[in-house]
């Protein structure tokens, strides 16, 4: 069970908002500082690792930069939205962030409500309201590849590429 | 139940006899595509294995010619990767250097009835050519390049039956910034255009149109196979191929018909493609600091041709720069004896070298704070080009164009 404090975003937010243009060969660590620095700023300071980002439709539209990453970096524990845009979500399962499509999420949700989340059984429970809502399907090796730290570890095991020096 | 033309693409990819609709394809990839940004060191993984390098290909667009010392390093290591693994299709600055997926569509690289990947968001502009090309994260890409394989979620498919034609000056963008602006996102869905307006669209407008597809944040953007593409194919790549038509049974998610000859000339606001499409003259006067033409969706010939048409013999207006990225060198060279590229720049335009540049807001046109741009490019994204307070418009290159002369929103055939 994933438990963590919600923070809000509405729809089609892209990648650009999650990850500057300008900070694209930055390190990891400028780039998960400038999450959200055009829409919401401060936000990075006012967030703590385990939380969970409940948003909107299309979450993630946009680009291929590795937007997902930063808030695997920045420790979120969840994303969870009523839609999720397929490259975000490629990104996101081979980053190892646990991305969650659930429609009628952003409705059910307040910010700084609690969520519990269950990957075993798909479902997302608003803490303070007892409203449980269920996620959409994600097939068994994506789902694996997410609660598993994404694909490198995998193409490290096979010898396909060179561990992290 | 038929299949679409990307469902019937994976299942000959994937050995499977039918692929539907919530399924998981795990396909063959028939070529993935590296760029520069692949080589940055604070995302690249040393690579031990190619799984084939007659199936990679490697074109440096997004940082070129590199502006910084990371991506001049980024680049050396890319070129020694190359001569590691034998990758022959390689295109480093030069002669045959170009915005990737407009090499792609010069080299005749995306096989109809194919399977490409790119770690580029864009790379369904190739889905001009009857292929499953799909942008896909870093990782992804390593796993392509090693592995040889690639899965997609299937989703649903919405299908674009076009009639009639364009109306003069009314263009391919215009009918995407139609679609963005009517129907919204395409989360999840992959979109097929086909119909007997096809026959009216060019392969440039189609790219055009294929590109954007990123834009509706679509799964794959796909259009059917005619005699034109099949020449076009043809001419710039003798391997063998077999295009994919839908079957005629197919259960679309949706039909939409669209009759080419209703579309008008359109500005995407600021902010945002999604449903935020109004009429040129709506904004007509916005006063403007910067004009841009180029990238993977409206740096074609075509485009380059329609822009020198407006612009010729009148001069950019006092405060504007008006900037103009050919797709590819050869697309440079091409316009360059076409007479575009001086017309371009008599009337007082910069011309820059192929890249990605100035539509990610990377280098050769980054916007500042408070400027306003009109572009025809591929994203207008809060922040996108530049400082976030810079407001960007989006638009066909002639409506660009235009805009430049006028020193403000303009529609060609209003500028003076």
């Amino acid at each position: 069970m994933i438990t963590g404090r919600v923070w809000k975003f509405g729809d089609n937010i892209n990648t650009d908002l999650m990850l500057p243009g300008s900070l694209l060969f930055a390190t990891e660590d400028e780039q998960k500082r400038a999450v959200f620095s055009a829409n919401r700023p401060g936000w990075v300071d006012e967030m703590r690792s385990g939380d969970i980002i409940v948003c909107g439709l299309n979450y993630g539209m946009g680009s291929s930069r590795p937007a997902a990453r930063s808030l695997r970096n920045l420790g979120i524990a969840a994303l969870v939205a009523d839609s999720i845009n397929g490259l975000f979500f490629r990104n996101a399962v081979n980053f190892g962030l646990i991305a969650l499509e659930c429609p009628g999420v952003h409705a059910a949700f307040a910010e700084g409500q609690t969520a519990e989340i269950s990957l075993d059984e798909l479902t997302v429970r608003n803490r303070d309201t007892g409203a449980v809502l269920k996620a959409s399907p994600v097939p068994p090796m994506l789902l694996d590849m997410m609660r598993h730290g994404g694909v490198y570890p995998d193409l490290e095991r096979r010898g396909l590429i060179a561990p992290l020096r | 139940m038929g299949m679409t033309i990307v469902e019937k693409i994976f299942a000959r990819a994937s050995g499977q006899p039918q692929v539907r609709p919530g399924d998981l394809a795990v396909v063959d990839v028939d070529i993935a595509v590296m760029m520069d940004t692949s080589f940055h060191a604070n995302t690249r993984r040393d690579i031990l294995k190619v799984h084939d390098p007659d199936k990679v290909a490697v074109i440096y667009d997004h940082m070129v010619p590199a502006p910084d010392k990371a991506s001049a390093e980024a680049q050396t290591y890319g070129r020694d990767f190359v001569r590691r693994f034998g990758i022959t299709r390689f295109h480093d600055v030069g002669p045959d250097q170009g915005i990737s997926h407009a090499v792609v569509a010069d080299r005749g690289y995306a096989l109809p009835g194919t399977v490409l990947v790119c770690s580029d968001s864009h790379t369904c502009a190739s889905g001009a050519f009857n292929c499953a090309a799909r942008g896909i994260g870093a990782p992804d890409l390593l796993a392509a390049v090693t592995t040889g394989k690639a899965w997609f979620r299937v989703g649903e498919t919405v299908r674009y039956q076009l009639s009639g034609v364009l109306r003069p000056g009314v263009y391919a963008k215009d009918l995407f910034l139609h679609i963005a602006g009517t129907w919204g996102h395409h989360t999840n869905q992959n979109v097929e255009f086909g119909g007997p307006g096809l026959a009216g669209l060019g392969i440039d407008a189609r790219r055009t149109i294929a590109t954007m597809g990123a834009e509706l944040s679509a799964e794959f953007a796909t259009f059917e196979a005619d005699e034109r593409l099949v020449l076009y194919v043809r001419e710039r790549n003798p391997s063998p191929f077999t295009s994919v038509a839908p079957d005629p049974d197919t259960d679309y998610a949706d039909r939409r018909d669209i009759d080419l000859s209703k579309i008008e000339p359109l500005v995407a606001l600021p902010d945002a493609v999604i449903k935020n499409s109004v009429p040129v003259g709506e904004v007509a006067g916005e006063p403007i600091q910067q004009a841009f033409i180029g990238s993977c969706a409206n740096g074609t010939l075509d485009d380059l041709a329609e822009a020198a048409r407006v612009v010729a013999g009148r001069k950019v207006a006092p405060g504007v720069r008006f900037l103009v990225t050919p797709g590819t060198q050869s697309v440079y060279r091409a316009a360059l004896k076409a007479g575009y590229i001086a017309a371009l720049i008599e009337a007082g335009a910069v011309v820059t070298p192929a890249t990605c540049g100035a539509c990610f807001g990377g280098h050769m046109g980054v916007l500042g704070p408070g400027e306003t741009c009109i572009t025809a490019s591929t994203r207008n994204f809060k922040g996108r080009m530049g400082d976030p307070t810079a407001r960007i418009y989006m638009a066909s290159p002639a409506t660009v164009a235009a805009s430049a002369i006028a020193g403000k929103i303009a529609a060609a055939g209003d500028i003076a």
